[in-house]
């Protein structure tokens, strides 16, 4: 039996980069066959080139043993391909079945669709309301929508791009039995990740990818994370050196922290409490979209509204002190969002240092000192490894691991005392991700006070000295970094901890069945 | 290729422009000649063109500044008019006609007066926007038509010259309040000052950091937001500033070509000026370009309205087509057609 799809020897050169080098790939009816690689290493460009968005230079493409010409997504469809991108494509004013009779051609009607759509979601244990409009709907619950609308094309290869970046552990794992289901059927599934445990769990077969080359087919089951991460990055991974240390004294206080919503999608904030000390790193754990992003504004002081007393940074109460003031106290940030919020895509990466450096250093008497932004943005790319040809690069042109370590970079030069860091790792591939975060844990080294809001557990595990977990926009007790184990936390996600809201219950108060180490 | 789109725009208005001659019976060879190019055929020419282009430069550098943050102040014109209402109503109190009380300090602070008779009709549309979040497309658009009704009130009443046969316009100003000017040609002081905006907006945009909020404020208000810049303070700076620059413009159109107040101050500079500040990329050196054009309209037009008997509607005509030109070069330019089955 032919491979249900192979690759002879696809290239793809961009002007400036050779994305794809002669690459061969083949996967197997039924198969689950990951795609490893860093950023930059060509997995998106060989995706696209597969479902027809992008024309390769050379090379073949066989379906089914037949070779094919895929000029656009229409034609991958037709042939059998689905798609799950990795940032989902759904309007958020319209319904799901709505959604989903955008994307197929005009005709069908929707209480047919949405028919369809309920038999298609049942039969693979997924829960989709077809009437629900989307910004009701969880990032996990949109991510079902995507993912049905890919199914109902029937496909016979579904092609997955870092579907775990918004899940919880739990979903994850509901994630994958679908997926197994899926191969069971006969479906080939291409899974693209930069998740080691995942891929080692979930997949078959693995093809690593390094500067636009295959660097290795091998099976991943029989694999150590050490020995797959050293195909992608042709190196041993920097291992993040941590020393334990005792916390300094207090930085930030936040007590009795309640914040009405802004708008009608966001998350009400109620009775936030925690302290955070010089020398450590507070772990936010928590799905997206439980009140993070409110947090986080309430920190960085884009929105003032909190009451005054309810954040305390080294004493004085600054609840809604501005942006500035919290610059000039030391405070820095990286929010989750790199484009539009983190950086201007149009402008230079000289231009984006300015965002968050208008001190004396980089502005005098309201003139930019061009030398010095030049000088100091030429610092953050040398010492962050950031690709980008120089300070006149456009932020938008840069990939966005590229771009993440350029922000965290930025924020790490100006040497903060407190550094409220959302998601730094989010999208960066593994070298880049160790190196983000054995920046982070200098700085902690350095008596900085970091709060760290991730989704990736893992990293979580691995930096914090504390936990704690956010949930309907709450926040749990605090968990040692010795207390705190995957399945717990997972269960806080949701919101269950014990005397959720009571704000005494200390992080002494583990849940029962806890190994103490 | 964006840069190259106002040049394209041309071709096609010029295209446009030969097409509508044949329509209308002229040759189009002479009719783009009288148009485009006579105008550039003398000194007095090229000094008519310069009396047009100051208006236009001043109202449009404020705009592109607006524009540039996302606050879309399309009433330029009715601050103009209130610029020229308030450096009128400066000049007419302190020039009693028998000469002398002028001179340069006076003019510099009838000019000032102007600039801030602009800012303060811009004023009212910043404090809409910002205390009830009044769209500020629609107020600036509405204060235009307040402010020339308001110019007309006051040049049929108090500011009505006494010995002017009950005509409604007031009193020519004395020569000592008028504007300096390039002698034999009417080409006033107006056009320097509008071309060293035009140079300080293009430093204020590429060397401030109050330039740099701006260019965020507008690109990316969430940015903006993140970096700690206000865009209450931008929303203020943009409309007092481009609100100012109009109301400069109008005191120099009273107290140079014009030299009195009266009912029509402005060809509908500030409209104009909306199209300068598009065609010029919003760029302040672009802008200066973009304002040569649209004045050597306003001067081709009146030559063939006498030369070839063409209707006065020419110049918005022209206007008109270049900006829609524009408007599709750059459609086209991002987008490409498909059609439909």
């Amino acid at each position: 039996m032919p491979p249900r799809l192979a690759l002879h020897r696809i290239s793809k050169r961009y002007p400036a980069v050779l994305a794809n080098d002669a690459v061969d790939l083949a996967v197997e009816p039924g198969e689950i066959h990951a795609v490893l690689g860093e950023n930059g290493a060509g997995k998106s460009t060989l995706m696209k080139i597969i479902y027809g968005v992008v024309r390769p230079d050379a090379g073949e493409i066989h379906w089914d043993g037949q070779p094919v010409q895929v000029d656009n997504p229409a034609a991958a469809r037709a042939l059998g391909l689905g798609m799950v991108f990795q940032h989902f494509s759904l309007f958020d004013t319209l319904t799901v079945v709505e959604n989903i009779a955008l994307g197929l051609p005009p005709g069908t009607p929707l209480p047919t669709l949405a028919g369809q759509i309920t038999e298609t979601a049942r039969q693979y244990g997924l829960e989709v309301e077809p009437l629900r409009h989307v910004h009701t709907l969880s990032v996990g619950e949109r991510q079902r929508v995507e993912i049905v609308r890919a199914l109902l094309g029937k496909p016979r290869l579904l092609i997955l791009d870092e579907p775990t970046s918004v899940l919880t552990p739990q979903a994850v794992q509901r994630l994958f039995d679908v997926l197994r289901q899926l191969a069971s059927e006969g479906c080939s599934i291409l899974y693209i990740s930069h998740k080691l445990d995942e891929i080692r769990a979930l997949c078959h077969r693995c093809t690593v990818m390094r500067a636009g080359k295959v660097t290795g087919v091998c099976d991943p089951r029989e694999e150590t994370e050490a020995s797959l991460s050293r195909l992608m990055i042709g190196a041993d991974l920097p291992v993040p050196v941590r020393q334990s240390r005792a916390p300094g004294p207090l930085r930030l206080q936040v007590q009795g922290l309640d914040l009405e919503r802004a708008h009608p999608f966001a998350t009400r904030l109620e009775h936030i409490h925690f302290g955070l000390h010089e020398g450590e790193i507070l772990g936010v754990a928590g799905v997206s979209g439980n009140g993070q992003q409110e947090l986080m504004g309430v920190l960085s002081g884009e929105d003032t509204r909190a009451r005054p007393d309810s954040i305390v940074l080294d004493g004085q109460a600054m609840g809604q002190r501005p942006v500035s003031w919290r610059r000039e106290h030391g405070m820095a940030f990286v929010p989750e969002e790199r484009l539009g919020r983190g950086a201007v895509p149009e402008l230079s990466l000289g231009r984006n240092l300015l965002l968050t450096h208008q001190g004396p250093n980089t502005v005098r008497r309201g003139w930019i000192r061009e030398g010095a932004v030049h000088r100091l943005t030429t610092d953050v790319i040398r010492r962050f490894g950031v690709k980008a040809p120089g300070p006149q690069a456009q932020a938008g042109s840069l990939s966005g691991g590229n771009l993440q370590k350029y922000i965290v970079g930025r924020e790490v030069i100006a040497a903060p005392r407190v550094l409220i860091i959302a998601q730094p790792t989010w999208g960066v591939d593994v070298g880049a991700a160790a190196r983000i975060r054995n920046e982070l844990l200098a700085l902690r080294e350095a008596g900085c006070a970091l709060l760290l809001i991730s989704e990736e557990l893992d990293e979580l595990l691995e930096l914090s000295d504390r936990l704690v977990v956010m949930a309907k926009g709450r926040m749990s007790p605090a968990l040692s970094r010795s207390e705190a184990t995957r399945a717990q936390i997972g269960q806080w996600m949701s919101g269950l901890w014990p005397g959720a809201g009571d704000l005494a219950a200390s992080s002494g108060a583990a849940a029962p069945g806890v190994q103490h180490a | 290729m964006l840069w190259l789109s106002p040049l394209l725009a041309l071709l096609l208005t010029a295209l446009c422009g030969a097409l509508m001659f044949i329509g209308v019976g002229k040759s189009p060879v002479q009719g783009l000649h009288v148009l485009l190019v006579a105008p550039l055929s003398s000194l007095q020419g090229w000094a008519e063109i310069g009396v047009k282009m100051a208006p236009l430069l001043l109202c449009a550098i404020g705009l592109a500044l607006c524009f540039r943050a996302n606050v879309f102040n399309i009433g330029a014109e009715g601050q103009l008019v209130v610029g020229s209402i308030a450096a009128s109503a400066f000049v007419l109190t302190f020039d009693d006609g028998s000469g002398g009380q002028g001179g340069w300090l006076m003019i510099a602070l009838a000019v000032l007066a102007g600039a801030v008779g602009g800012a303060f009709w811009a004023s009212i549309v910043a404090w809409l926007r910002d205390r009830f979040h009044a769209n500020e497309i629609l107020v600036s658009l509405m204060l235009v038509y307040v402010a020339e009704l308001l110019l007309s009130y006051l040049v049929h009443g108090v500011m009505r010259d006494p010995d002017g046969f009950g005509f409604p316009q007031s009193r020519m100003f004395d020569d000592d309040f008028l504007l300096p000017i390039l002698p034999g040609t009417r080409l006033h002081v107006g056009i320097i000052l509008a071309g060293l905006v035009a140079l300080w907006a293009w430093l204020f945009l590429a060397r401030l950091l109050a330039g740099f909020r701006l260019t965020v404020g507008g690109l990316a208000p969430l940015a903006a937001r993140y970096a700690g810049f206000s865009s209450r303070r931008a929303l203020w700076g943009c409309l007092l500033g481009s609100g100012a620059l109009a109301g400069v413009a109008g005191a120099c159109e009273v107290m140079g070509p014009i030299g009195q107040l009266t009912p029509s101050v402005s060809p509908g500079y500030g409209f104009a000026a909306i199209i300068v500040a598009f065609v010029g990329r919003l760029h302040p050196i672009g802008v200066i370009f973009a304002s040569f054009i649209m004045a050597l309209f306003y001067i081709g037009g009146e030559l063939s309205q006498t030369r070839l008997g063409m209707p006065s509607a020419i110049t918005g005509i022209f206007q008109g087509i270049l900006l829609f030109s524009l408007l599709a070069c750059d459609v086209l330019i991002h987008q490409r057609l498909r059609w439909r089955s």
